[in-house]
């Protein structure tokens, strides 16, 4: 009885102070954020006066604009080509191993290496740099996302029902239309979600592949920018913006992929 | 699904490909490349300045990996020995941090750790009078960096091998007498091995490569692979050898992986065997 009472109160300290350690740094960022005098030293009262400051900072807005711009477009691109990749290759059942190895990749090479990569490819082509760039480069890592999402729910589907819809006269886009498109919309859904998160939170790619000039600054760019030059109030109320953001829609993605598994 | 293999040859097979012949260039004497075959870079790479960078970051990707999995290991020993409906819910708030920009959990340590910050702070409330200790900028300050923004995926990593673990086995293992340590060692540990190497890979690979800890956490001078590949291609301008250097990440890369292959190949071996065994 005792054994098992230390055992239970072992198991809570080690969850108490795993969770201290993963959420006290966030949270007193957090905290500060809304710190009216905004130095870490002393609480002087809660203050929206950062956020306020923000809202004034031309660089930072135009900075979250342009991460609008590439994680919109690269996610809509990659959205479309990995759920067209997963449904090729889950259709066919062909898994070569070059094949895997192919879209596996994206997600297990060092950022540094592909963002140097892409930098070398885009400079010996005499391409200028600039957003496009940017986009052309989160496209690779996003569809590769994409497809894994969208291939996980296509694991279990039962493709004779798409043969039954094409006997039955639909054709192909109407059987994709009304058959394969509502079985994998919340996997799309929840890739494309995962995508705009990752390519929001993308940093050491975008930094190579932006090209010269603050032009396609984007927002992690502006961040790392910030947190070098030393800690300032404003960087605390942007992190606490840029964490709510993320954390929303992969938490969405999260519900959506869940929907999925109770079915 | 030939869009997406165009796209995905073009804009990542090419440009590694690209990478790799450019390691076998020379640089050019005012900073360009010159197309001349060599062996050089390779060469350059095991100088003892460079070797002792590569050397640096396995040591530091080594301990925040072996830090990473013990406290992950525990964290998720934890969560499965919680009451069966919290677990989707620890689980939950374990990873939420992983999801938050990466460059912002970073800079949450420099808020933590500078010479005012939260944990000087501390120590002055505890009647600390003496110079603010100096912790960032320092080796400690990258490995608790990495530890930090890794955490959430072993956690992952290790759950999955443990709440599919059947009890009955570890009762067994106590029926038959074994202490609980050694119902640990003998059954819990080696029948969740493939998550802990999954998680270690992980850990090791994202950290040995990384480029942003170092610069922030470490302080400018502070270097490893990831930051020697950016000067080579941003300030030093020496591309073929930034390029043989990327290279030997990638060589390192493979190596771990195919160990952990191996590893996992062992382990499921290992788990026929006692199943085997049991039915036999």
């Amino acid at each position: 009885m005792t054994h098992s009472f230390a055992r239970a109160l072992g198991m809570r300290t080690i969850l108490v102070l795993v969770f201290a350690f993963l959420y006290i740094p966030i949270a007193v960022l957090v905290a500060l954020s809304f710190n009216e005098g905004g130095l870490p030293t002393a609480w002087s009262g809660f203050s929206l006066k950062w956020y306020v400051s923000l809202a004034g900072n031309s660089a930072i807005l135009s900075a979250a604009l342009n991460t609008l711009i590439v994680a919109l477009v690269s996610t809509a691109i990659a959205t479309l080509l990995g759920t067209l990749l997963a449904i090729g290759v889950e259709m066919r059942r062909q898994y070569g191993k070059g094949l895997e190895a192919l879209i596996f990749a994206p997600m297990i090479i060092p950022d540094i290496v592909l963002a140097i990569a892409l930098l070398s490819f885009f400079s010996m082509l005499n391409f200028t740099m600039g957003l496009h760039t940017i986009i052309l480069a989160h496209v690779v890592f996003n569809l590769a996302f994409v497809c894994s999402v969208v291939r996980a729910r296509l694991k279990s589907f039962d493709w004779s029902i798409v043969e039954a819809s094409a006997d039955l006269g639909a054709s192909a886009l109407t059987t994709f239309r009304r058959v394969t498109l509502p079985v994998i919309l919340p996997a799309v859904i929840a890739g494309a979600l995962l995508a705009f998160t990752l390519s929001v939170d993308e940093f050491i790619i975008a930094f190579f592949t932006a090209g010269a000039g603050r032009a396609s600054t984007t927002l992690p760019m502006q961040i790392y920018a910030m947190i070098r030059f030393g800690i300032t109030p404003e960087i605390n109320a942007l992190a606490t913006i840029v964490m709510a953001v993320s954390i929303t829609a992969l938490t969405l993605s999260q519900r959506l992929n869940r929907g999925i598994i109770g079915q | 699904m030939a869009p997406a293999l165009v796209w995905l040859t073009a804009l990542m097979v090419v440009p590694c490909a690209l990478v790799l012949a450019l390691a076998f260039f020379r640089r050019g004497i005012y900073g360009g490349i010159e197309y001349t075959f060599t062996l050089e870079n390779f060469g350059l790479v095991f100088d003892p300045l460079y070797a002792g960078i590569f050397l640096k970051s396995a040591r530091i990707a080594g301990t925040a990996t072996l830090i990473a999995v013990l406290i992950g290991y525990a964290a998720a020993y934890a969560i499965s020995a919680a009451p069966r409906r919290l677990q989707p819910v620890f689980l939950f708030f374990a990873v939420l941090p992983f999801w938050s920009n990466y460059l912002i959990r970073t800079y949450a340590w420099i808020v933590l750790l500078n010479r005012e910050g939260l944990i000087t702070q501390l120590l002055r409330w505890f009647g600390y009078t003496g110079e603010p200790p100096s912790m960032l900028y320092t080796e400690g300050a990258v490995i608790a960096g990495l530890v930090y923004s890794y955490l959430p995926f072993v956690i992952l990593a290790c759950y999955a091998p443990l709440s599919r673990l059947n009890p009955e086995l570890a009762e067994a293992s106590r029926d038959l007498g074994a202490s609980a340590m050694t119902t640990f060692r003998r059954v819990i540990l080696p029948l969740t091995v493939p998550g802990i190497a999954a998680g270690a890979v992980f850990v090791f690979v994202l950290s040995i490569g990384n480029f942003v800890t170092p610069a922030l956490l470490g302080g400018g001078r502070f270097q490893m692979i990831g930051n020697l590949v950016y000067d080579q291609f941003l300030t030093a301008n020496d591309w073929p050898f930034g390029a043989a250097l990327a290279m030997a990440l990638i060589a390192i890369m493979l190596l771990v992986l195919m160990a952990q292959a191996l590893a996992a190949d062992r382990a499921s071996g290992r788990a026929a065997e006692a199943k085997g065994n049991a039915d036999g």
